[in-house]
C-alpha cells in the first residue's frame, strides 16, 4: 500500500479542515483586493469588501475569474506581489493569439512541488524510485511539475521531456525506470511501440505512471495497464492554480484527491453560477489559498463534473473529483440533449483495442438536429465481412442510443481522412446556422 | 490445405476510391488476377488476388490503407453447363455454406477459375478432391 506523504492535512478532519480553508480564504481576499485592481474592481461592483468575507460559508458570494481575464491583463496585470519577488512563469501557448502566464513567488513554487510530491507518494513513488518524465518541459506545468515532485522525494527523476520515441524506450529499459509520467495518449503509444520493438514490458521494471493533461477514459486506463503491465494513475492539474498535482489519485482510484488545504474545489451550475452540493454534476471552480504571486479566485475551468466528500478507503478525507465528463464549451446540445464527446469516445474505446479517430457531425435538416458519428476503420476492427462490419456499426450506434440518449448516424470512413493537428485532434463539426 | 491468400481492402464509396488503389498496385508492378467489390451505402471492401501478396500488403498499409488478408479456396470448375451446379452441389452435400465467390479474370485451359470463401474450407477441399475436382494452390496463382 502506498503511503500518504502528510496525514496531518491529507487525513484532516472535515470540519478542521472547512475552517483551516476559511481562515486562508480571508486572507487571500484581502490580499487580492488589496493587490490586484481588476478584481477589487470586480467586487466593489457587487458592493462586497473584503471583511464582508470572514468564512468559507461565504465563499459563494466572491465574483468569478475566468481565462479572458489572464488574456486581457496579459502579463503582470494579476501578479498580487511586486514582480522582483516572483521567481517562475509558467504558462500554455494558447491556441488563438497572446498566451496565457501565470507568476509563481518561492513560496508558490514549494506549494506546488508539495502538491505533487504528494501526488506522486500516492501513486507509488519514493527515495528508491526510477521516475521518467516525458511531459514536455518549458513553460507548460507538466515536465518541471512532475520533475519538482519527483525530485523532493528523492527519486531519480529522467528529464526526458516529450517526443523521440526509440530513445524513451531505450532509457527506460536501459536505466530501470520503475514510474512513468506522459498524456495518456503517449502512454498508449509508448505501450504499442514497446510491444512493436518485441520488447516484453515484464522484462522492464516499470509499476506505476501519472497520466494527465487530457482527458482520458476508464477504457484507456485498462488499455495502458495491459499493455505496460502497470498501475495507471489518472492526475490532474491547471497552470492557472498550480500545475499537475491539484489533485491525485491514490490507490483506491475512485477520482482524484483535491490538495484542500491549498485550493478549494466547487461545483456550479453553468448557466447560473449556483453553488451546487457534492454529488452534482456541473462545472467545476476552483480557489487557491496559499498561493500569493498569482491568487486565483473561484476561477471558472470550463470543465464538467462532480465531487464527492465521503471518506476514502485509502484514508484521505480530501474531495475526490470524477473524471472529467467534458468541458461546458464542448458540450453540445443536440436536440435538447446535452451531448459530451467524452462520452462517445468512451464508446468508441471500448469497441477495440486502439482508440479510433472519430468526428462527430452536427447538422440541422429540416429543422431536425442531425449527429452523424464517422469512425475511421483500422485493422483492428477491419473483417473481410460485411456483416461484422456493420454489427460493428450498429452497436456504436445502439451504444450511442443507451449511454447519450440519442440517435446517431455511424458511418465507417477509411482512415487518414480525417483532419489531425498536432496537438489536440478536432473533433466535433457544427454546421448548424442558429 | 491448399489455400491461397486474399487482400481485402476497405474503401469508401465515392468517385475514385477504386481507381485510386488500382493505379497503386499497377505502378508498383503487382497484377491483379482477380478482383471482387462488396458494397453498402456508404462504403465497400474491394477483394483482390495478387501476384506477390506480403509486398502488396506493406505497400497498400504504408500508403494508409486498411487492409486484412484471408484464406480462400481457388478451384478449376469445368467450363460447361452445370459445371459450377456439380461443384456448389458437392459443397452443399456436405452442408458447407458458401459465403461469396467470385471467378479470375482469366481462366486455365478448358477450366474456369472460381474463388470461395466458405464456412468450412478444409472440408470443402476434401469432398471436391474425391469428386476429381482441381484445387489451386498459392504457388501456382504466384506462376500465373
Amino acid at each position: 500500500m502506498a503511503k500518504i506523504r502528510d496525514p496531518r492535512f491529507e487525513c484532516m478532519d472535515r470540519e478542521e479542515l472547512r475552517k483551516l480553508q476559511g481562515e486562508r480564504l480571508v486572507s487571500t481576499v484581502k490580499h487580492e483586493y488589496e493587490n490586484v485592481a481588476l478584481y477589487r474592481q470586480r467586487m466593489d461592483e457587487k458592493g462586497i469588501k473584503p471583511e464582508d468575507i470572514r468564512g468559507l460559508d461565504d465563499l459563494r458570494y466572491l465574483p468569478f475569474m475566468e481565462k479572458t481575464d489572464l488574456r486581457d491583463t496579459f502579463p503582470y496585470g494579476l501578479f498580487a506581489v511586486p514582480t522582483k519577488d516572483i521567481v517562475r512563469i509558467q504558462g500554455s501557448s494558447g491556441t488563438t493569439g497572446k498566451p496565457i502566464v501565470s507568476g509563481y513567488t518561492a513560496g508558490d513554487i514549494d506549494i506546488w512541488t508539495e502538491m505533487m510530491a504528494r501526488t506522486m507518494t500516492a501513486e507509488g513513488v519514493d527515495e528508491n524510485s526510477v521516475v521518467q518524465v516525458c511531459y514536455g518541459y518549458g513553460l507548460f506545468t507538466g515536465g518541471l511539475g512532475a520533475h519538482q515532485g519527483a525530485t523532493k522525494l528523492g527519486a531519480l527523476t529522467i528529464p526526458m521531456s516529450s517526443g523521440n520515441t526509440q530513445r524513451q524506450i531505450m532509457m527506460m529499459h536501459d536505466l530501470g525506470v520503475t514510474h512513468l509520467c506522459c498524456t495518456p495518449s503517449y502512454a498508449l503509444y509508448l505501450g504499442e511501440s514497446i510491444r512493436e520493438a518485441g520488447i516484453d514490458p515484464k522484462e522492464m521494471k516499470l509499476k506505476n505512471g501519472s497520466f494527465g493533461a487530457e482527458p482520458w477514459t476508464e477504457e484507456m486506463r485498462v488499455r495502458i495497464e495491459e499493455l505496460l503491465g502497470i498501475n495507471a494513475y489518472d492526475i490532474y492539474g491547471l497552470t492557472e492554480i498550480a500545475g499537475p498535482g491539484v489533485s491525485y489519485e491514490c490507490e483506491a482510484k475512485r477520482g482524484m484527491h483535491v490538495n484542500e488545504d491549498h485550493v478549494i474545489p466547487e461545483i456550479i451550475n453553468p448557466i447560473t453560477g449556483e453553488q451546487l452540493p457534492y454529488g452534482e454534476k456541473g462545472e467545476l471552480v476552483f480557489t487557491t489559498i496559499t498561493k500569493r504571486g498569482m491568487p486565483m479566485l473561484r476561477y471558472r475551468t470550463h470543465d464538467i463534473c462532480r465531487l464527492h466528500d465521503e471518506k476514502c478507503d485509502c484514508g484521505r478525507t480530501f474531495v475526490r473529483m470524477e473524471r472529467l465528463m467534458g468541458r461546458t464549451d464542448d458540450m453540445l446540445i443536440i436536440r435538447g440533449v446535452n451531448v459530451f464527446p467524452s462520452q462517445i469516445e468512451g464508446i468508441l474505446a471500448g469497441t477495440q483495442d486502439v482508440m479510433p479517430h472519430y468526428m462527430l457531425i452536427v447538422d440541422r435538416v429540416n429543422s431536425q438536429d442531425t449527429l452523424e458519428v464517422q469512425v475511421e476503420v483500422t485493422d483492428a476492427i477491419f473483417t473481410d465481412s460485411l456483416g461484422r462490419l456493420e454489427a460493428t456499426k450498429r452497436y456504436i450506434g445502439e451504444q450511442i442510443k443507451s449511454v447519450v440518449g440519442i440517435k446517431a448516424t455511424v458511418n465507417l470512413v477509411a482512415p487518414h481522412t480525417m483532419p489531425r493537428s498536432e496537438g489536440k485532434a478536432k473533433h466535433i463539426i457544427d454546421r448548424r446556422k442558429l | 490445405m491448399t489455400s491461397v491468400k486474399q487482400v481485402s481492402v476497405f474503401l469508401e464509396n465515392r468517385k475514385g476510391s477504386l481507381a485510386a488503389v488500382c493505379a497503386l498496385l499497377g505502378e508498383s508492378g503487382f497484377n491483379i488476377l482477380a478482383l471482387s467489390i462488396a458494397e453498402i451505402d456508404t462504403y465497400g471492401i474491394c477483394r483482390v488476388i495478387l501476384s506477390d501478396t506480403d509486398a502488396a500488403v506493406k505497400l497498400l498499409r504504408d500508403k494508409g490503407y486498411t487492409v486484412r488478408v484471408t484464406e480462400v479456396l481457388v478451384v478449376c470448375v469445368p467450363d460447361r453447363p452445370s459445371g459450377l451446379a456439380d461443384v456448389l452441389a458437392i459443397i452443399e452435400k456436405e452442408d458447407i455454406s458458401v459465403e461469396y465467390l467470385y471467378s479470375f479474370v482469366r481462366n486455365s485451359g478448358f477450366d474456369a477459375l472460381l474463388i470461395f470463401r466458405l464456412s468450412d474450407s478444409e472440408r470443402a477441399e476434401l469432398a471436391l478432391k474425391r469428386n476429381c475436382i482441381k484445387i489451386i494452390g498459392q504457388k501456382q496463382i504466384e506462376e500465373m
